[in-house]
């Protein structure tokens, strides 16, 4: 059975001008473990999608299920990583990363293990008592990641986390958060429009329409070599083939 | 057994590729660091120490240029009255605010007055800047009460609230609860507005970052709209400070026996400018002493939150 099941979601924005549509009918399966990418021209209702999947909108129809069961039974579940870090400046690190535990009230001795594990293994204990304006960007998107891995999340949400940065550590934090979401063998969805990201970073690749939105299609994602980092499957040369690929089903998508 | 070592092996190796990338970026801060100090402890030299002189000496110019200016002021204002030139009695003098001062301190009343009037106006901008706040966290929890608040507010903040005086001393009785609640009435809506403002510029995704955490309302203040916020609040208790001022002035003015607006008007009613001179000075110190508190605070906590 699928982790994630998107069933006939549909999505409509009011406003005193009239009724915009977004979303129209989407479906599409999400299995444990997988990390899937949705692609699709710019404003077409990606991140609405992201966030009806996360339960912080209502659909205007269809539902989501978590393993077979209403997905706002099962909120704890979710995690999510946004576009910018958001880490609050005024605290530090530790502080930062430990916010959602305090905030549900699991701020505990074994919690506190965890957050320090991640810490260690992602190269960032020794910066635990600095504020994040004494980081890199690359760091901070990681402390970012590690906040919300704290609360042990199945499934990661991700809003275009990388479209922050600049190129090269666009490229670097890349690797740095598959690397992180790999080793902690979580779910990933992402939402991006850079078709080269969405490429390098997932297996399967799911391609909206412009609005209102439906799957246009879902393209499995498979190199040669499985261990490659995202960085190196940009080189590979399977890369330009998928690369053309998705940029027709995008051109089409825009008409 | 293999397979498990395989998979600590594989995942040994991405530690290290990541500790490694970490150590780059800590040595290239090292190097900058270290790169800064050298600089320092070598370019302090010729150029450098004649840059530092040069913003020593202005700095030092414009403090003794302030100084003179008050200096050459008190200086004119005193021969300008010993020799005739304006009249003393309209105009007082140095020597006579300094008398003045000296026979109010010997009959004790000095330090009551001024402790009066600081303690009504610490009183109302404490006050006013709390229940501001107060109501500012209400309005934002509430947006559609904050909606429909929304054009009493601006009608209050335009209304000169010296206008409701007489109104408050009916109400509240001829005494200090009076001239507090004046004090405070100046400067709680500006308070609201300006602490409203600041709440709802904060950014909507790290809103959205707390409801992810299924923050409640509280938390949300707690963990993010008060610390974000401090600035704000100490802007306000800045601007709070000297509306409270005028108040506390006014509200003496109206009902008091006691405080430095006490003194001003019975001066005035008595023909005594000296004594109202003398207020003047002592409520001008006064002011910028508790300014320049606030600025301290505002220093501190700025410097604290980098």
């Amino acid at each position: 059975m699928s982790l994630l099941k998107i069933s006939d979601v549909s999505m409509n924005y009011h406003s005193i001008k009239g009724e915009t549509q977004a979303l129209n009918n989407v479906n599409f399966e999400v299995n444990n473990g997988e990390f899937i990418s949705i692609l699709g021209p710019s404003g077409c209702g990606k991140s609405t999608l992201l966030n009806i999947m996360n339960g912080l909108l209502e659909p205007s129809s269809g539902y989501i299920l978590y393993k077979g069961e209403d997905i706002k039974k099962n909120l704890d579940k979710i995690g999510y990583m946004f576009q910018k870090d958001h880490l609050f400046e005024w605290n530090t690190v530790w502080e930062n990363v430990t916010l959602g535990l305090k905030i549900k009230k699991q701020l505990n001795n074994e919690s506190k293990e965890r957050v320090n594990e991640l810490l260690d293994t992602y190269g960032l204990l020794r910066f635990k008592a600095h504020y994040p304006s004494e980081l890199s960007g690359g760091m901070r998107q990681r402390v970012a990641l590690i906040r919300t891995l704290a609360l042990k999340p199945e499934i990661l949400f991700l809003d275009e986390p990388f479209s922050a940065l600049d190129y090269q550590s666009r490229l670097l934090v890349c690797d740095d958060v598959y690397n992180i979401i790999k080793t902690e063998k979580k779910t990933a969805i992402m939402v991006t429009h850079d078709i080269a990201e969405a490429i390098s970073i997932s297996q399967k690749v799911i391609v909206l329409t412009k609005r209102p939105s439906n799957v246009k299609v879902e393209i499995s994602i498979d190199f040669e070599n499985d261990d490659l980092t995202p960085f190196q499957k940009r080189k590979s040369p399977q890369f330009s083939g998928y690369f053309n690929r998705l940029w027709k089903e995008l051109d089409q998508s825009n008409e | 057994m293999s397979k498990k070592h395989e998979i600590h092996f594989l995942k040994k190796q991405k530690e290290d590729n990541i500790n490694r990338k970490n150590d780059h970026v800590i040595e290239k801060i090292k190097v900058n660091k270290e790169y800064q100090k050298v600089e320092l402890e070598d370019k302090v030299s010729k150029e450098h120490e004649i840059y530092l002189k040069k913003v020593k000496s202005t700095k030092r110019r414009i403090v003794i240029t302030r100084i003179l200016i008050l200096a050459i002021f008190i200086a004119l204002w005193q021969i300008a009255a010993s020799l005739k030139w304006i009249d003393p009695f309209l105009t007082s003098s140095p020597t006579r605010v300094i008398k003045s001062f000296i026979s109010l301190y010997e009959d004790g009343s000095l330090f009551k007055h001024i402790g009066i009037t600081c303690y009504e106006t610490i009183l109302g901008f404490s006050l006013g800047t709390i229940l501001g706040v107060l109501i500012a966290v209400i309005l934002w929890s509430c947006p559609f009460v904050s909606k429909i608040l929304d054009p009493y507010i601006v009608v209050l903040n335009a209304l000169p609230k010296v206008a409701l005086a007489p109104i408050i001393i009916f109400w509240i009785g001829n005494g200090m609860p009076a001239i507090i609640v004046i004090a405070l009435l100046i400067s709680v809506i500006t308070t609201v507005i300006s602490v409203l403002t600041g709440f709802n510029e904060i950014d909507k995704e790290k809103i959205m970052l707390m409801n992810t955490f299924r923050a409640s309302k509280i938390q949300i203040l707690r963990y993010l709209i008060f610390p974000y916020s401090i600035p704000i609040f100490i802007s306000a208790l800045k601007i709070n400070v000297g509306l409270s001022w005028v108040g506390v002035i006014m509200g003496e003015f109206l009902v008091a026996k006691n405080g430095l607006g006490f003194l001003i008007v019975y001066g005035g009613q008595v023909a005594q400018l000296d004594m109202v001179m003398m207020s003047i000075v002592i409520l001008a110190t006064i002011a910028f002493i508790m300014y320049e508190m606030v600025a301290f605070t505002e220093n501190k906590f700025v410097k604290d939150k980098n």
